[in-house]
């Protein structure tokens, strides 16, 4: 069996930087609060994914786990036929995306970062519809329309009209929609962004028993108690480029020694740097603006040699943060910068 | 395996037939009313007061059902299009149906193409009413009228393909002012282009605007016995325009849909 997906020094470069923000969903990729990965000097091209190698085993619960304008929407974009790739390839149940998206469209269910229904249709049409452009007969679908709603709690809403439904209602009707061909693999773009918790946690749950079921899903999502509660594996991504792939524990054992520790002072932090870079108590020290990051073991021992140095270099801490080992931690430490 | 294209076509069709069977009554209103008031002014109104002569009826029918049908054929694909890939994404549940995406761009042409057909055997009566009795209509050839119909709703549709994929949301405004506005008006609707001889230049240059070849085509097929371009030159130009948007229309989309 080819794997369920397959990527090989995936790169995608688009054109031009789009002029404006087309919304927080959607193809292509647009940064957002992230600066644009730099480009070829010179030139306005945006560089979204940068050499991606992937490969997924069916079955697998696969997130691909960055900050936004990491290329995450671009690698489903690219596996889901909707982005071109520039150069390398890409496959789905191991058929070309580029030689024959139509076949990789017959494997693939797709739930999308914003949800878009179809509005002129109500629930259940949307469903009974989007059976209909994959070849299935209104009898051999209606049954399972139905048996869908009901799963995902939507079992009295079938005749509502999609704009009744609430926004966690709306996305699992994306996901009903993107089971009704009964595809092997599930693409999920950002599912809960904009759900409340209670909704996120209801979906965790559906995720959950779809793979229970023995289906590939592949999750984008930039939350990380989620990538590691549902995950068998996790992709850190950032620029369009791996920076790592394990399963989240051990992931998490790659996460930096020590729990990070986070003071914000009251000024530049840089006069207080040398101070801290000669506390042995304390790895992989750096300072950003107002902010000053540190590693420790103990630290109930660190802490107080940094408010002292603070304090001696003129500074007052205002706030004090401490991370423990996590894909977090590792992710700061990967990247450079934070997943929100 | 894969369904066979045109299965999956068949439920696109199904798909649109449903929606616009439902929104028929305000479609019809949307895209039927400006010619229809235009009617009443130009067709009914003027002659009685004397500005215009009755005659002028006979030369304005066929324009006016033009309008209809190439104005219906163009929003009815255009502006769905340009709300889908702007901001609904609605079109996005067919573009992951497993058929090659111009299966999909050809349908909703076709769907066009039909509505504004709808839209323009409905004006037929509704004008011929206001009107009254106009000197050379002619029934006679109603295999032609249908065949001129869909040629030209077909290439409006094409049209409607291409504007409302490669221009913007924000841009729907500008497209009517600078696009649809001035087709209409140096369209041949209101005139047969066989008058505009009196201004050669005028008679010349409109020849680029495709609504001429619908308004002369529709003159040709309804009366017949009045001036009017050569048939066989106005099906011709049609069938040109419609390989030419289809072309363009086909290009733009599949760009829209894969980036």
């Amino acid at each position: 069996m080819p794997p369920a997906i397959e990527t090989r020094a995936l790169r995608k470069v688009y054109p031009a930087p789009p002029l404006r923000r087309r919304g927080t969903g959607g193809v292509p990729m647009t940064p957002l609060s992230s600066a644009p990965t730099p480009a070829p000097a010179g030139s306005k091209e945006i560089l979204a994914l940068d050499g991606l190698d992937l490969e997924v085993p069916p079955g697998e619960f696969f997130g691909l786990l960055g900050p936004n304008g990491a290329g995450k929407t671009t690698t489903i974009g690219v596996l889901t036929t909707r982005v071109r790739p520039t150069s390398g390839t890409a496959a789905v149940a191991g058929i070309d995306v580029r030689a024959n998206p139509v076949g990789v469209k017959q494997h693939i269910g797709v739930v999308p970062q914003r949800p878009n229904p179809d509005r002129q249709l109500t629930v259940i049409q949307n469903l009974l519809f989007h059976a209909a452009y994959f070849g299935i007969s209104r009898a051999a679908a209606q049954p399972r329309a139905q048996a869908l709603l009901d799963q995902l709690g939507l079992g009295d809403r079938g005749e509502s009209k999609v704009d009744q439904l609430s926004g966690g209602q709306q996305q699992r009707l994306m996901i009903a929609r993107a089971l009704i061909h009964e595809p092997e693999i599930l693409f999920l773009d950002e599912p809960t962004v904009g759900l409340d918790p209670q909704a996120r946690l209801s979906l965790w749950e559906i995720l959950r028993s779809l793979h229970g079921e023995g289906r590939t899903i592949i999750m984008t999502t930039h939350y990380m108690e989620e990538a590691d509660r549902l995950c068998d594996r996790l992709a850190i991504v950032d620029h369009g480029k791996l920076l790592a792939l394990d399963t989240p524990a051990g992931l998490r054992a790659r996460a930096p020694g020590g729990t990070m520790i986070e003071v914000t002072l009251d000024g530049e932090a840089g006069p207080v740097l040398p101070a801290l870079l000669s506390l042995p108590a304390l790895t992989r020290t750096s300072a950003k603006g107002a902010e000053v990051v540190a590693y420790a073991e103990r630290v109930g021992e660190a802490i107080p040699l940094m408010l002292r140095a603070a304090e001696q270099a003129g500074r007052l801490p205002l706030d004090i943060r401490l991370t423990p080992p996590s894909l977090e931690t590792l992710f700061v430490s990967l990247t450079g910068r934070k997943l929100d | 395996m894969n369904p066979s294209p045109w299965k999956v076509f068949g439920a696109l069709c199904r798909r649109d037939v449903h929606v616009v069977a439902r929104e028929l009554p305000f479609f019809l209103l949307r895209t039927t009313l400006q010619p229809i008031m235009f009617t009443i002014v130009f067709g009914y109104l003027l002659p009685k007061m004397g500005f215009v002569q009755r005659g002028y009826a006979g030369a304005l029918l066929p324009g006016v059902l033009g309008i209809s049908l190439a104005f219906a054929s163009v929003q009815a694909v255009a502006l769905p299009m340009v709300a889908d890939f702007g901001w609904t994404k609605e079109i996005e549940d067919r573009l992951l149906a497993p058929v090659p995406i111009s299966v999909i761009a050809v349908e909703k042409v076709l769907a066009g193409t039909v509505q504004g057909m709808i839209a323009a055997l409905f004006v037929l009566p509704v004008a011929r009413l206001i009107m009254g009795p106009i000197d050379g209509l002619d029934f006679a050839h109603f295999g032609l009228v249908v065949g001129m119909t869909l040629l030209g709703a077909f290439a409006f549709s094409a049209f409607g393909l291409l504007l409302g994929t490669a221009i913007k949301g924000e841009q729907i405004g500008l497209m009517f002012g600078l696009i649809v506005a001035p087709m209409i008006f140096f369209g041949c609707a209101y005139y047969p282009w066989k008058a505009l001889a009196v201004v050669p230049v005028v008679q010349v240059l409109v020849l680029v605007n495709p609504l001429v070849y619908v308004s002369e085509g529709m003159r040709g097929v309804l009366t017949p016995a009045l001036p009017h371009m050569n048939l066989a030159v106005v099906a011709g130009a049609l069938v040109v325009i419609s390989t030419i948007f289809m072309a363009l229309g086909l290009r733009t989309f599949d760009r829209r849909a894969v980036s």
